[in-house]
This record gives structure tokens, C-alpha cells and sequence, in this order.
């Protein structure tokens, strides 16, 4: 037999603050273990979702389409027709928040000083803006007006590196579906900023009418690029999309058009559950030591309580009691302590000293910490089981004193 | 039957190389409602007596049944239901929880049995008063002298009516007045309820409440005699 729960719980509450001091130490060490997991893996899933977003927007989109060569081979010859009515009916549905047609083709560009190979993309600027160009990462001049604009819009690196300027031209070379030079010469519009100096230097925006016209490809395109609602499950758009276009088209996720940035995203988890599992191994040692310490102090109660009529069993649920009302004191308090710490830096920690690893990782050298519901779940579901857990020892070895020799102890 | 019924009850320890000897060879009758007192000096085996007969200790060999149950056989479990449903404790040292008033300490064994709060309440209360304690119902142990400790201690061990007392030097820590209070109390509730009770005692006083007074001497039965209980 047991006490009734809310006995047990008045009593291993009382117990508990026997010895303040160790109860306080206790409780702030699970506390800044919470803490710890809560807020180093909210600047992980920052840092990761941080990559993927990078990642994504340099893709661009959660899913593209392209005919089935392109990948293997970008070139002009493998393009594809702009979307049918099929197609479009689903690139407009309520799934899709945005999608835009574009030519991306390899290209050289040359300046009267130096010539670079770059990626032309012939784009519809307000299907860009709509996929997350930002508009406020033109640095210099303007961004195309239309898919008929001629200019030419490059990046702040590409710039240095050709040793040109706002307002000049330069000349882009191409082949077109025949083989032969398609060539043409661009007024430099617009420059652009980016999180990564590689997109800064390799790609180069130009109107999607223009481009079409200088290749000799008539209306067709290399991809269609589509944004949905939320990059983890590209999975709804890409199944939609696939049962409306041709089958020499390829559909496919940006799990699968970058897989280092799905394999990044799939490792995270496992990291984090390793990093939580971690933490809480440092923080059983503290806590195993507190209950067996509050075991050793009670023998004699623990005898007299079984003397009483109390099972091993209920001693067992008396100590496991215990052991949950410091747990969930701990995680209340390392969970405001993490949240109050995660709100405060919603705007993002400036970690600009080391952007330069940070580039190379395909991050950018903001650090916006993302707290995500089922990450506070997972910190607080290993804490409470692997908590409990490791109270069963100190509360088995409780239930194995004889009552005699129990109350015999002083 | 007996209610309860001791056979041939050993239990030593080893102390370096000497043997003590807690129960030598002990083989007792006891019958429901029996007031029985326990005497001897210390080390004479009082205590591991009424050990064993709670299911407190372990024998080393003997057999001892309550209501015609092997309780030498039961497990742990079990012998926390027989203790928890009918056997009320007074132990030589007060033994209250510390973090619990006196009417949660007497309360307790109630909690464990499950019975209702407002009827634990009534009893606690109600009990409380007979052993002198009226207004220290919410007083920590550590707020009581010790003879009030062991008032509280005697409380918890008669509240639920047991049909068996085990009690280990209960006057111990009482001045004669309240000895007597408490000593009048078990007899009443011997009389009315049947409860048996085994007294474990060194003071003459509480002998001769006892209809029936079994002397031991290193754990053996060196007499045991019937006598007119004042």
C-alpha cells in the first residue's frame, strides 16, 4: 500500500526542503542543465536553419523543375517549354506561395579588364522578389524592372573582380541550342550584396525576355523555381506538381536538389538528442548524489515507514515523487531561464569575428536562435525519464532496508 | 487457536567471536485480547521478541503465526499489509517524520490504509485528545517535548483500532500521571475492541496493569505467570 499521490507529494515536497541548500544547489545546477540544452540547441537550429535557408534561397525554392538532362548538363539545350495550363492551375494553388520561371544558363562575362565564368539567370524580377530576393541587398543602383529590362544586375565581388562599376558595360557570352556564340552586351544596373561572397562572384540577373532573345530559345525556360509555406515538408508541392507535368520533367525537393543541406538537417537532430543525453549524464551524478544523500539521512524514517506498513514499492514511488518535484522545479526554472534568454536575442547575435568560417559552412554571420516547440519537449522529456531513471537507484536501495536495522540506525 | 503462537523462536547475533543470543529457543501462546507485559533487563530479548512477532526481523529458526498465518514465510509485501491492516507499533524511541505535524503523524498509517480525509481527520483529532495533545495537533515533532512525542507515537500506533499492539517501552519519556492516562487507554481499548497487547517494559508500574507478565533473560522465557491487573 501507498500513500495517497497527494500525500506523497506533500510529503516529498517537505522532505525536500529539509536541506535547502543542497535542494537550491540541485535545482540550479538542472536548471543551467536545462538551460544549456534549451539555448545551445536553439543557436544549432539556428545556425542549420540559417544554412538551409541560405541554402534554399540560393537554390532557389523548396522545389524546382527542370527537364530531366539539366542537371547533368545546365546547358541551353535542355530546356523546357513555360509552364501549360495543368501546371499552372497547380503552381497557383493555395499550397504554393510563389513560384517563378527563369533561364539559368552557364556563361562568361567580360569587363574591358577581366572576364569571369558565371551563372546567367534570366529572371522575372517580381517572381524573384516573390522567392526572396531582397530588395534592400542592392547596394548599388536598382534591380531589373522587368523581364524585358536590359540592363544587367551583378554582384558586389564580381564587380571588384572585373574592375568595373556601376553604369558600365560589360559583355556576356553564352552558346545558344545550335551550338554557336550567343552573345550580348549588358549597362550594369544594379549591384547586389549577399550572405555569401561565392553568390556575390558567380551569379549575374539579367531579363528573362532578353536572355531568352539572346540564346535563340523563343519562350523557353531551365527551370521553374516554386516557394511553399514551410521548407521541412516540401513533400505535398512536390507530389502535386509531379502528377501535372510531362514525364522528361523532373520535380524535385531541395532535400534532393541539395542533399548536404538535407543530410545537415537530418543530422541535427540526432546531434541535438546527443547533446541533450550528454548534458543530462553531467547532471546525474549531481543528482543521484542529492537523493542518496536524502535516502542516507532518512534511513530511520524509511524503516519506520515501512514498520508502518508502507510496501518496498511505495518507497520506491516515494523517493521516485521526490525525484520528479526537483526535476520539474529544475525545468521550470531552465526553461524560463532559457526562453528568457532565447527572447532577448530574437534580432540575432552579430558574430561577424568569424564570418569567414561561418561562410564556409554556408552560414551567415548573424546567429538568429530558433526555439522550436519540439526541441523544449525533447529537452524536458530526457531530463523527467533519464531523471527518473537515475532516481531509481537511490529509491531501489531505499526499499531494500529492513525495518529492524532501519530504525536502528541514528 | 491462539492468536498468536510462538515456536521454539532463535535468533543470534555475532558480535566478534561471541554469540549473543536475541531469542533462545522462545515458544509462547498468546490469545486475542491478551494484555501481556514484556519484562526483563536490558539485552534480554524484549525487543527482538516483538521484532519478530511484527514481522520486523527475521529468525534465524521457529515458526510464528498470527490468526493461524505463517507469518516467518510471508514476503516483504505481505508483511507490510499484515503491519499496515493489524498490528499498531509503539517503538522505544519515538520515531515521528519530522516534516509531518503530530495530527499528520497520526494520520498517517490512515492515509496508507486509505481511509477518507474527513473521517481521519475526526479520529486524529478524537485521539489526539485522549493522549493529552489537544491544541498541538500542528505542532512538528521537534515542537514537543518527549513525552509528547511519544504521545503522538502512541496515537498513530491505536488510531486504527489494530487488533495487535506491539509496544516497546511506551511509558519510557511519561510522567506518572500521563502513564497512567495512557496505561487506562490500551486497557480500555483491550477490553471493548479485544486488542491485544504486548508490552515490552521496564517500569513495575506498567506491570501491573498486565494480566499476564512473561519475564526474559537472555532471550529466554524464564517465567511466565498470570496476575490480577489493577
Amino acid at each position: 500500500m501507498a500513500l495517497p499521490i497527494r500525500a506523497m507529494s506533500k510529503l516529498s515536497w517537505r522532505n525536500l526542503w529539509r536541506n535547502y541548500r543542497r535542494t537550491l544547489i540541485m535545482l540550479l545546477a538542472i536548471a543551467v542543465g536545462v538551460w544549456a540544452m534549451i539555448f545551445m540547441t536553439a543557436l544549432l537550429r539556428g545556425m542549420v536553419d540559417d544554412m538551409i535557408k541560405q541554402g534554399i534561397g540560393a537554390l532557389p525554392g523548396h522545389v524546382q523543375i527542370h527537364a530531366v538532362a539539366y542537371r547533368d548538363d545546365p546547358s541551353v539545350t535542355h530546356g523546357m517549354p513555360a509552364p501549360g495550363e495543368v501546371l499552372l492551375a497547380v503552381l497557383n494553388s493555395e499550397q504554393v506561395k510563389a513560384w517563378t520561371s527563369r533561364v539559368k544558363v552557364p556563361a562568361m562575362i567580360s569587363s574591358e579588364y577581366e572576364n569571369r565564368g558565371i551563372s546567367l539567370l534570366g529572371v522575372n524580377p517580381d517572381g524573384e522578389m516573390a522567392l526572396g530576393f531582397d530588395a534592400s541587398d542592392i547596394i548599388e543602383g536598382r534591380f531589373l524592372n522587368g523581364s524585358d529590362d536590359r540592363g544587367i544586375v551583378i554582384g558586389r565581388k564580381l564587380m571588384q573582380r572585373l574592375e568595373t562599376r556601376l553604369g558600365k558595360r560589360v559583355v556576356v557570352m553564352s552558346q545558344d541550342p545550335d551550338n554557336a556564340i550567343a552573345d550580348r552586351g549588358f549597362r550594369i544596373v544594379g549591384v547586389f550584396k549577399a550572405e555569401l561572397e561565392s553568390r556575390e562572384e558567380s551569379i549575374v540577373y539579367a531579363g528573362r525576355d532578353v536572355v531568352q532573345s539572346m540564346l535563340g530559345i523563343g519562350t523557353d525556360i531551365s527551370e521553374i523555381a516554386v516557394l511553399g509555406y514551410d521548407y521541412h515538408t516540401p513533400g505535398a508541392i512536390t507530389s502535386g506538381i509531379g502528377n501535372a507535368v510531362a514525364a522528361d520533367r523532373e520535380v524535385l525537393s531541395w532535400l534532393e536538389l541539395d542533399p548536404y543541406l538535407a543530410t545537415m538537417m537530418k543530422v541535427m537532430d540526432g546531434f541535438v538528442l546527443v547533446w541533450m543525453v550528454v548534458i543530462f549524464l553531467a547532471l546525474s551524478f549531481g543528482l543521484v548524489n542529492t537523493l542518496m544523500m536524502a535516502v542516507f539521512e532518512r534511513v530511520r524514517e524509511i524503516g519506520l515507514m515501512r514498520a508502518l506498513g508502507m510496501r518496498p514499492s511505495a518507497i520506491v514511488y516515494q523517493i521516485l515523487v521526490e525525484s520528479l518535484l526537483l526535476l520539474a522545479l529544475g525545468l521550470l526554472l531552465g526553461n524560463l531561464l532559457a526562453i528568457g534568454t532565447i527572447i532577448p536575442l530574437k534580432d540575432g547575435i552579430d558574430i561577424s569575428a568569424v564570418s569567414q568560417g561561418m561562410e564556409m559552412m554556408g552560414a551567415s554571420s548573424v546567429l538568429y536562435p530558433v526555439l522550436q516547440w519540439p526541441d523544449l519537449v525533447l529537452a524536458n522529456t530526457v531530463v523527467i525519464v533519464l531523471g527518473l531513471l537515475t532516481s531509481l537507484i537511490p529509491a531501489w536501495r531505499a526499499a531494500q532496508y529492513r525495518p529492524v536495522e532501519a530504525l536502528g540506525r541514528t | 487457536m491462539s492468536a498468536i503462537s510462538c515456536t521454539d523462536l532463535c535468533k543470534y547475533y555475532q558480535q566478534g567471536d561471541a554469540v549473543i543470543k536475541g531469542l533462545d529457543h522462545v515458544s509462547l501462546e498468546i490469545d486475542q485480547g491478551s494484555f501481556i507485559c514484556l519484562s526483563g533487563p536490558s539485552g534480554s530479548g524484549k525487543t527482538t521478541l516483538l521484532n519478530a512477532i511484527g514481522g520486523l526481523d527475521s529468525l534465524d529458526s521457529g515458526e510464528i503465526s498470527i490468526d493461524g498465518e505463517r507469518i516467518d514465510l510471508m514476503g516483504k509485501a505481505a508483511l507490510a499489509d499484515l503491519r499496515l491492516h493489524h498490528i499498531g507499533f509503539v517503538f522505544q524511541a519515538y520515531n515521528l517524520i519530522p516534516v509531518l505535524s503530530a495530527r499528520e503523524n497520526v494520520e498517517f498509517v490512515m492515509q496508507v490504509q486509505g481511509v477518507g480525509a474527513a473521517e481521519r481527520k475526526n479520529r486524529s483529532f478524537k485521539i489526539l485528545q485522549e493522549v493529552g495533545l489537544e491544541g498541538m495537533e500542528n505542532r512538528r515533532p521537534a515542537q514537543l517535548s518527549g513525552g509528547q512525542q511519544q504521545r503522538v507515537a502512541v496515537a498513530r500506533a491505536i488510531v486504527s483500532q489494530p487488533k495487535l499492539v506491539l509496544a516497546d517501552e511506551p511509558t519510557a519519556n511519561l510522567d506518572s500521571r500521563s502513564m497512567e492516562k495512557l496505561m487506562a487507554h490500551f486497557r480500555e481499548l483491550n477490553r471493548a475492541h479485544k486488542v491485544t497487547f504486548l508490552i515490552a517494559t521496564h517500569d513495575a508500574r506498567v506491570m501491573q496493569w498486565a494480566d499476564r507478565r512473561i519475564s526474559m533473560e537472555d532471550g529466554r522465557v524464564i517465567k511466565d505467570e498470570l496476575q490480577q491487573a489493577v
